[in-house]
């Protein structure tokens, strides 16, 4: 167990470096000059020299890397060329809104998700089976932005029951005013883990069921109820594996969410740092995105190794 | 990989009669899900091949004074869009680049992830090493995020919204193609071909991918529905086709501004987009039931 965790714990070392390259290299394959932005079409040279000296770019690659991850390692990403504000600042007060849609998204979806593929691996191939299955194949075949469009219609302009876009104003807080704004980008996104975990679930469950030990509870005179308590009890660890994913795939994938309902979060930068091509914040963005995914993982695969005592490897 | 290696059993046992991909057809043929979500889908394919000799209107042009006109207008009957131009017209021939930019990519990286799977696969070792730790960097993005970030970093433009999403979808087939692969190199049927002197090269295009090339097509084939609602999500953020080519996402973006004028309408090319791709995710899941010979 102690090796185990020790291996899975380095091996996240030279992934964080990688992806660190990664994020660096995209930005600088890119075609056209970082500076395009922010630069007047009328710039002297001596003020392009200037301003290439002052974001660096005037170093070779290598050299540019290496500054930009060990000051990436003591919490700077640099400054956004458009606003000039720290990179940094900018992406953790998105994060925390994209955070709160993307876990409210996974808990709807994983108890949404749970529900249909118990019942449907419980009732394997009744019209149950049938009707959670359709629901699951809609939720992970549906494009997501197309159904946020869908619920604004139908709730905020033909029912003007819930607003279409924006995230209220002022700070976060728990009440109605907020809360109105979450839910239907937060059930938008939840569709897609809930058909996910739905149809993992479902399998789960077919092949607890043929389990020895299932004979051996029915044998032993226990509840339909208790058996089928077990079968939840024995499919929870996987469906948590597979929920933790996919906190991390929409915390990278709200983009598109986001967009469609203006909500002020990582998406929202994205977008603005694409379309101002404002390269540091681009890089930054991403950077910080997928190493919540790699951590994320990480605690996906230690917490898996602690609740099943099989994952025992060396 | 449950999946993959599945399949692969079988193809020792198969009856004789039909060969294998014989009874996997016949299989798929008596499945009514399959069949009419492969109808569907040809009528689509066609109609979008077969555009300009439909009698459509014409795509590009619109007029400011026919803006935004209801279903069943005279001479437009899906109503006509924010500029004016023909429903009809547009949602057939927006896929051409729909279907293209959605499925090239799984294309492009089938050929390319399943030669490197294999590599990877049959040579075990340093080769192996390298290229599934590679593979594995690309593993800690998550798709959507990777696809954005390469297409925002490459610039807007069909051609690079098909590099980026094959990028994306490479690293997976290769993880499956690599453990395919890993599962037929040690069968007595390589073995034999080894002690009788066949060059690994050899044995790779002959013996190893025809048996490992199904799996891995099947396992394609279920991402195209991934790939279809992603290409269509870059041009909806602007990354992917430019105005006014006629394409579903992006013409998804374009009538967003006019959901409160007339909201079904506007919703109309997410219809195109759900369709294909739910078509492919339920034929993916028939033609997997059908590889599955043991019912």
């Amino acid at each position: 167990m102690f090796v185990y965790l020790a291996k899975r714990l380095l091996y996240t070392i030279p992934i964080v470096f990688s992806v660190a390259l990664v994020c660096f290299m995209l930005v600088h394959l890119s075609p056209g000059d970082p500076l395009v932005s922010i630069l007047p079409a009328d710039a002297s040279a001596q003020l392009e020299a200037r301003l290439r000296e002052q974001y660096g770019f005037d170093r070779p690659l290598p050299v540019q890397f290496w500054i930009w991850i060990t000051n990436a390692l003591g919490g700077d990403l640099g400054n956004s060329i458009a606003n000039g504000r720290p990179v940094l600042s900018e992406v953790l007060n998105a994060v925390g809104n994209t955070l709160l849609l993307a876990c409210a998204a996974s808990i709807l979806g994983f108890a949404l998700g749970m529900f249909f593929g118990l019942v449907a691996g419980y009732f394997r191939d009744t019209w149950i089976d049938k009707l959670a299955t359709s629901i699951a194949i809609a939720g992970v075949s549906v494009p997501h932005y197309w159904l946020g469009m869908v619920l604004v219609i139908i709730f905020s302009v033909q029912l003007n029951w819930l607003p279409a876009v924006g995230a209220g104003s002022g700070s976060w807080t728990w009440t109605w005013a907020h809360v109105q704004y979450l839910i239907l980008p937060a059930v938008t996104m939840a569709v897609i883990p809930m058909g996910i975990v739905t149809r993992t679930v479902r399998a789960l469950v077919g092949d607890i069921l043929s389990n020895d030990f299932v004979d051996a509870l029915r044998a032993k005179g226990l509840g339909e109820r208790r058996v089928f308590a077990h079968v939840v009890k024995n499919a929870a660890p996987t469906a948590i594996a597979v929920m933790g994913l996919q906190l991390g795939y929409l915390l990278g994938g709200s983009i598109l969410i986001e967009t469609v309902f203006s909500w002020p979060g990582t998406g929202f930068l994205l977008n603005t740092a694409i379309f101002q091509r404002d390269l540091p914040l681009l890089q930054g963005t991403i950077l910080v995105l997928a190493l919540f995914f790699v951590f994320l993982n990480l605690a996906v695969d230690l917490l898996q190794a602690m609740i099943d005592p099989r994952i025992k490897r060396g | 990989m449950a999946i993959a290696t599945e399949p692969l059993r079988e193809i020792a046992i198969v009856e004789k009669r039909r060969g294998y991909w014989g009874t996997v057809g016949r299989r798929l043929v008596r499945d009514p899900v399959s069949m009419i979500c492969a109808g569907i889908l040809l009528l689509i394919f066609l109609s979008a091949i077969f555009a300009p000799w439909l009698g459509l209107a014409d795509p590009f042009r619109g007029s400011m004074i026919t803006r935004l006109r209801p279903f069943g207008t005279e001479g437009h009957p899906l109503g006509t869009d924010e500029l004016g131009r023909d429903m009809l017209s547009r949602l057939i021939y927006g896929g051409r680049l729909s279907l293209l930019i959605g499925i090239l990519p799984v294309f492009n990286a089938f050929v390319i992830g399943t030669i490197l799977g294999v590599i990877a696969g049959y040579n075990g070792g340093w080769a192996n090493s390298a290229i599934m730790r590679t593979i594995d960097v690309f593993y800690a993005f998550p798709s959507v995020l990777l696809a954005i970030a390469i297409s925002g970093a490459l610039g807007a433009g069909v051609l690079n919204s098909i590099v980026s999403l094959t990028i994306v979808f490479i690293p997976p087939i290769a993880r499956v193609a690599e453990s395919v692969t890993t599962s037929v190199r040690n069968l007595d049927f390589v073995d034999a071909a080894r002690a009788s002197g066949a060059s690994a090269l050899t044995i790779m295009r002959v013996h190893v991918m025809g048996n490992v090339l199904g799996p891995i097509f099947v396992y394609a084939t279920s991402l195209i529905s991934v790939s279809m609602i992603l290409a269509a999500g870059l041009s909806f953020l602007g990354l992917g086709t430019r105005p006014p080519q006629p394409e579903w996402g992006l013409m998804l973006n374009t009538l967003r501004t006019a959901i409160y004028v007339d909201p079904w309408l506007a919703a109309l090319p997410g219809v195109m987009i759900f369709a294909v791709s739910i078509g492919f995710n339920l034929l993916s899941d028939g033609l997997r039931s059908a590889m599955d010979i043991r019912n």
